[in-house]
């Protein structure tokens, strides 16, 4: 990696194209979609076009595309419901790069996952999802019945795995053909025991998928953290206090491209209090795929700090050392250029952060 | 025709025009060929079910209208964002 950096910051009053140095102060080279919800936003590595979603409050949403960030913005022929589906689209929550060349996934509210075979410019609805028997059942969590999270299989484009909100994880092994939920070893504590055996409520809360081991999947849970070294077949409790999280529940996590055992999850107190515990803004950090998890705070506040970090306002950029960012509601972006040992802020008094990726 | 009056953002997709003459003898009628004549706009006012969205509003001579409603020459058509939307 260079010593400059790009990054695409989602807001609830637009998008906003930051530029400066790895890991360190950056400036706003740009603000597009003022006003309105940008959920996500993302650079193609393939091609690099970025893709955001925009939600107006009065005009719906939208995927917008554009060669350059800071440049003109074409919106995107969907994604819609068709007319049978019976269904608006409320929500645009994640823009995922497919196998195939020019294939891109968008998961939205109300659950469901569009594919693009154009890049982005147009999209239609994965039927094998949307027409799931057990649909009727679904429930969705405090931000809706939402499909947050995509993870294809390098190199594979049949397989593909999902989660959905709150209703667990699903893969597909014919390119979204046909599905099957996978949820076994998640324990929804939520729920009386005596629920739990046939419940669908699995409020899934990331997913995220090993590049370099991609049958090795992290998730983070409702009240949870858990691992799946089986393709996401089996998960494994791999949170709790005796494992040094202060707490299971949480939304953004990061896994490390490079090594198989490394993943970073942010915490939270817990659903009814969605701040950092004691008030310290820490990200935790795992190198042994979940036997044990360390605080990162050099440079977070520590006092007093009651950030909200949203799930897709976590990114990393994929260098070596790894560099990482986050972004809270309260407006702020950290950033590390070493894998989390020392934090900066990046910038400060930005609108309420939606997703934060990492552009250039 | 009707007079159909747009105002930011949904002027800037119909070409920047404020003012636009469309045919139609309903509302429905109306935006759908507003619509077509402009398919930047396909989405904006309309859901995917092709109902007004929540938080537009459809105004005919001053008075809220839906998509049933009737429309005659010279009408003058409103479509608005409406005050409980946004954030």
């Amino acid at each position: 990696m260079g010593d400059g950096a790009e990054l695409l910051v989602g807001t609830h009053k637009g998008l906003f194209v930051l530029r400066g140095e790895r890991g360190g102060p950056m400036e706003v080279t740009a603000r597009r979609f003022e006003g309105v919800d940008v959920e996500y936003a993302i650079r193609d590595p393939r091609t690099g076009t970025c893709h955001a979603s925009v939600t107006s409050g009065h005009f719906g949403p939208r995927v917008w595309h554009a060669s350059d960030p800071t440049g003109e913005w074409e919106q995107s022929d969907g994604p819609a419901f068709p007319e049978d589906a019976g269904a608006t689209v409320k929500r645009i929550w994640v823009i995922h790069p497919g196998e195939e060349d020019g294939v891109m996934w968008a998961g939205v509210a109300p659950a469901a996952l569009f594919r693009s075979d154009d890049g982005g410019r147009t999209w239609s609805l994965n039927r094998g999802l949307w027409d799931d028997p057990t649909r009727a059942r679904w429930e969705g969590g405090a931000g809706g019945l939402c499909l947050h999270s995509i993870a294809p299989w390098p190199g594979d484009p049949a397989r593909l795995s999902i989660a959905i909100s709150a209703v667990g994880v699903w893969h597909s092994d014919d390119g979204g053909e046909t599905w099957r939920r996978r949820v076994e070893g998640i324990v929804p504590r939520y729920l009386p025991e005596e629920a739990r055996a046939d419940t669908m409520d699995h409020c899934v809360h990331n997913l995220r998928r090993v590049p370099t081991r991609p049958e090795r999947m992290f998730l983070q849970f409702h009240n949870g953290v858990y691992r799946s070294d089986d393709a996401g077949e089996t998960w494994l409790d791999i949170g709790g206090e005796a494992r040094g999280l202060p707490s299971d529940f949480g939304f953004p996590m990061v896994v490390d491209p490079h090594r198989t055992d490394r993943a970073f999850v942010i915490p939270l107190v817990a659903d009814l209090d969605r701040t950092p515990p004691e008030g310290k803004l820490r990200v935790y950090e795992t190198a042994d795929a979940g036997e044990s998890w360390r605080a990162l705070s050099d440079g977070l506040p520590q006092e007093d700090a009651w950030h909200t970090v949203l799930r897709q306002a976590f990114a990393h950029d994929g260098g070596e050392p790894l560099g990482l960012y986050f972004g809270a509601e309260s407006g702020e972006v950290y950033g590390s250029a070493d894998g989390g040992e020392t934090w900066r802020t990046v910038i400060e008094h930005l609108p309420p952060i939606l997703s934060v990726r990492v552009s250039g | 025709m009707a007079v159909v009056t747009l105002r930011p953002p949904l002027r800037d997709l119909a070409g920047g025009s404020g003012r636009i003459d469309v045919e139609g003898q309903t509302v429905g009628q109306v935006i759908g060929r507003l619509e077509r004549e402009h398919p930047r706009l396909q989405g904006w006012i309309l859901d995917e079910q092709g109902a007004i969205r929540e938080h537009v509003k459809v105004f005919v001579n001053g008075d809220v209208a839906g998509l049933d409603d009737a429309v005659r020459s010279e009408d003058r058509v409103h479509v608005l964002p409406a005050i409980s939307g946004g954030i």
